[in-house]
């Protein structure tokens, strides 16, 4: 039993410089948004993420009415969260109501029906709860990522760039807010704000979520403002804004979309948690963790009532959570590919080549 | 110190500004002014008067605050709660209960988390690697409400519909071996050859052994006997001896083994010990022993060099002693099982102790709190392991890549000593400061866990408050939770400073 075992390297590798260097022949004469995209785009993971994501909004976004100001543009889907259709019984198992008509059996063929996922209580369309539901969440993710996101930049970046005093009293207020548990304090706000809406909720949420941010873009802002380039921008003349928003955000811009995926892959399950409570969401509003809370004691019996909610949370954070590390990976200079045998193989012929 | 007094100055700060935010996010009074009736009107009034409803909030705080620094006087004073119980007692009660579920889980969920992260970091790119960090993120992305009501159905309802009937199915032996052997396999890495040869050995362990306990009915009746605790300890005893000093360290491996020997001759007396003086006393004592024993053997196997010999004696003395006390447990599965408050289904969903079981047999209460404790506890874990794996896999290869690393490979260093003593004991120094923000998000993830289960600690405790409008108790959890973070956040910094020189809080 090797427990410590270690791969030995091939000699091609060594004769062409190592790792490093085929890694570096990758790179060489492209731009930073070029070598990011490349990275992005070879992490399989991460591209299937977005796509299922695109899907996944797109469905959601385009299944019921969307209502803008007084224009009204309809859904694909026959049922709203407001009709009250007939409770259908028949060939339900077990004696229980309203049992999905989703039929994806590769013999007798696939088909929706008329409740793909079944029917609430009441006879509601469970189908159109659901994708009411997945539509607040993923409002409710990006709201508290745009929020907490430019909150977290702004005071990220003028605490590490002005230091001082303005830096102590910011990073205080950024521990201020840290020493609470943030569900914590949500849960008190969102109790307050459930007569608001989940608009304000979210926006809420937005304004507790932005501390690890801010405290990162400060890191980044107190290591990047020592390097030669902002003497040199100073030295032509720039402002302080011009110096901090032009050079040294641009070059923290990597860290912190992927702070901000993960804020959002976060965000969205803190707000299922707080429905869950019931301090979140609440009736007559939808929202998938309050789906969850609703109906987790019938699970033995209609247990897909329980199931559907269940899965949309999961795809859309891990979808996000999927696409983050894969920024991460591509905005990370260390990163390096993994370099495999055909990258071997090829090193190790053009060595060979040369000499 | 001066950071103690900044932190201070936050948590007057901080709650400050939390109890006006809850004073004013709801009226507790509003139910009542709706209702038109008579004695409505005189709560009312005795609620205004008990809370001190009348006064502002952000003078109201000042009044509850003198309250709270009476601590300093020897008697401290949280207020009442609307029920007119002192909120001191309330906490007193639900302390426990939480902290009971949480340290069980963030201590589990660390050592696991660490032992996969370190292994998916030492074999990275392999399928392993691969199948630990997809786990991880879908871990990430569970809602740990979700989970806990899963656990309940698959873990509990049916496990104990299982035991009422037990019997696998040989489709599920087949699926569970292979799981098995596909874990195993994977874990060793290797060619084709060596995957093939692992996963063979594995599955066909894992069949036999779920074989065996179908055959003798062991979920009944389970415990482990003194054969195979003889097997355990001396595989526990190897495994533990390669990894903490290696296998051609012929003291430290006889060391170990006259451990796991002692374990097996120590079955019998152990058992009477544990039947007559069952109590926390007691184990203490054996642990004691155990440690004594260790240092003994150490001293007996070798003249120089003991510190690594006793450790590793001691540890696999420990572990072994361990499996003692989990047989003991077992051993009163079947007592249990048939209790009146049990009748037959082991597994809770529901509470954090059985009323009904009223025993004075110290093994039945702790195996009741056991089980009571497994399913709130997997939930915990599993919603926080994925978070330690990544942590450590990070670490680890960042350590992996330092030049101190290469140093010690260059020097000569077995690749153990190197990973053991050049890079975990690094990789550990930024993992410290993250334990305590784990362990408060656990505590936030214990809110909803307790809510699922039924458990009556502070979760339960905050969401009464929440939903009542009643500030005292709101307060109460939230000072003390802030206060625990405060704490952890300055323990952090200062354990972190202690370990790593290079990191200096005071400037000179």
């Amino acid at each position: 039993m090797k427990l410590f075992g270690r791969r030995e390297k091939p000699i091609g590798e060594i004769l062409s410089g190592g790792e490093s260097a085929i890694a570096n022949k990758e790179v060489e004469g492209l731009s930073l948004g070029q070598i990011v995209r490349r990275r992005f785009f070879r992490h399989r993971a991460a591209v299937i993420a977005l796509f299922v994501l695109f899907s996944v909004i797109v469905f959601v976004m385009s299944a019921l009415d969307t209502k803008i100001g007084p224009l009204r543009i309809p859904g694909w889907w026959r049922w709203t969260v407001e009709d009250i259709p007939e409770l259908r019984f028949e060939d339900c198992p077990g004696g229980t109501i309203g049992c999905p008509t989703l039929s994806v059996n590769p013999f007798s063929g696939f088909g929706l029906g008329t409740h793909p996922f079944g029917q609430d209580d009441i006879g509601r369309d469970y189908f159109a709860l659901v994708m009411n539901g997945a539509r607040r969440s993923l409002m409710i993710m990006f709201i508290i990522g745009i929020v907490a996101g430019f909150i977290g930049v702004v005071v990220g970046s003028i605490s590490g760039f002005y230091g001082g005093i303005i830096d102590a009293i910011l990073m205080r207020l950024v521990d201020f807010i840290q020493t609470v548990p943030i569900i914590l304090i949500a849960a008190v706000i969102g109790k307050a704000s459930g007569r608001v809406g989940p608009v304000f909720l979210a926006l809420f949420l937005g304004l507790l979520g932005w501390t690890g941010l801010a405290r990162l873009v400060r890191a980044q802002f107190l290591s990047l403002r020592e390097l030669e380039f902002v003497d040199a921008a100073r030295v032509a003349g720039a402002s302080n804004a011009r110096i901090a928003f032009k050079h040294i955000l641009p070059n923290a811009v990597g860290q912190i979309i992927v702070t901000v995926t993960l804020i959002m892959a976060g965000a969205i399950l803190t707000e299922t948690a707080l429905s869950y409570l019931g301090f979140g969401v609440v009736a007559p509003d939808v929202s998938l963790g309050l789906l969850i809370s609703e109906f987790q004691t019938s699970f033995t019996t209609r247990p897909w009532l329980f199931w559907w909610p269940g899965f949309f949370i999961i795809t859309i954070a891990l979808c996000v959570n999927f696409i983050g590390d894969g920024l991460r990976d591509a905005f990370d200079p260390r990163q390096r590919r993994r370099i495999t045998k055909k990258d071997r193989l090829k090193a190790k012929f053009e060595v060979k080549a040369g000499a | 110190m001066r950071r103690i007094g900044i932190s201070i100055m936050i948590l007057f700060g901080s709650s400050f500004l939390v109890y006006n935010l809850a004073a004013y996010a709801g009226d507790p009074l509003a139910e009542l002014r709706l209702s038109a009736d008579d004695g409505a009107r005189q709560q009312i009034i005795a609620l205004t008067r008990d809370l001190q409803l009348d006064v502002p909030p952000p003078l109201r705080y000042f009044l509850w605050l003198k309250g709270i620094l009476g601590i300093f006087a020897g008697k401290l004073n949280m207020g009442m709660t609307r029920e007119a119980s002192s909120v001191q007692e309330e906490l007193a009660y639900a302390i426990p209960v939480t902290l009971r579920l949480v340290l069980v889980a963030s201590v589990t969920a660390l050592l696991l988390g660490l032992a996969l992260g370190i292994i998916s970091a030492l074999r990275q790119y392999s399928r392993f690697d691969y199948a630990m960090t997809f786990m991880a993120f879908v871990l990430f992305s569970l809602p740990i409400f979700w989970v806990a009501v899963l656990l309940k159905e698959f873990m509990a309802i049916q496990f104990n519909n299982f035991l009422s009937e037990p019997n696998i199915p040989l489709k599920w032996m087949f699926i569970f071996a292979g799981f098995t052997g596909v874990f195993w396999s994977s874990l060793f890495g290797g060619e084709r050859k060596r995957f093939w040869s692992v996963f063979a050995g594995a599955f066909t362990t894992g069949f036999v052994i779920l074989w065996a306990i179908d055959l003798t009915d062991w979920y009944l009746h389970p415990g482990l006997g003194p054969i195979l605790i003889g097997f355990l300890s001396v595989g526990i005893a190897m495994g533990v001896a390669s990894i903490s000093t290696g296998l051609t360290n012929i003291p430290a491996r006889n060391a170990a083994l006259t451990m796991a020997g002692l374990a097996v001759l120590w079955y019998y007396p152990a058992q009477w010990i544990f039947n007559n003086h069952g109590s926390y006393l007691v184990i203490l004592l054996m642990l004691a022993l155990i440690v004594g024993t260790g240092l003994i053997c150490a001293s007996l196997f070798s003249k120089i060099d003991r510190v690594p010999i006793a450790r590793t004696a001691i540890i696999t003395g420990v572990i072994s002693g361990f499996l003692l006390f989990i047989d003991r447990i077992m051993q009163s599965w079947q007592p249990y099982f048939i209790t009146d408050a049990v009748n037959g289904r082991p597994v809770p969903t529901y509470g954090q102790r059985k009323d009904q079981l009223v025993t004075d047999d110290f093994w039945l209460n702790n195996l009741d709190i056991i089980m009571h404790l497994i399913l709130p506890t997997l939930a915990l874990i599993l919603i926080s392991l994925a978070a330690w794996m990544r942590y450590s896999r990070g670490a680890l290869l960042e350590v992996l890549n330092q030049d101190y690393i290469r140093t010690a490979r260059a020097k000569g260093l077995n690749e153990r000593t190197v990973i053991t003593r050049h890079a975990l004991r690094n990789m550990m120094l930024p993992l410290s400061s993250l334990f305590v923000g784990e362990f408060v998000g656990l505590i936030g993830g214990a809110v909803i866990t307790e809510r699922v289960f039924g458990w009556q600690g502070m979760g339960t405790l905050f969401i009464r408050a929440v939903n009542s409008y009643d500030l005292n108790l709101l307060m109460g959890v939230i000072l003390l939770l802030s206060i625990l973070v405060v704490l952890g956040n300055l323990l952090a910094d200062l354990v972190y400073s202690a370990l790593d020189p290079r990191i200096r809080l005071v400037k000179e």
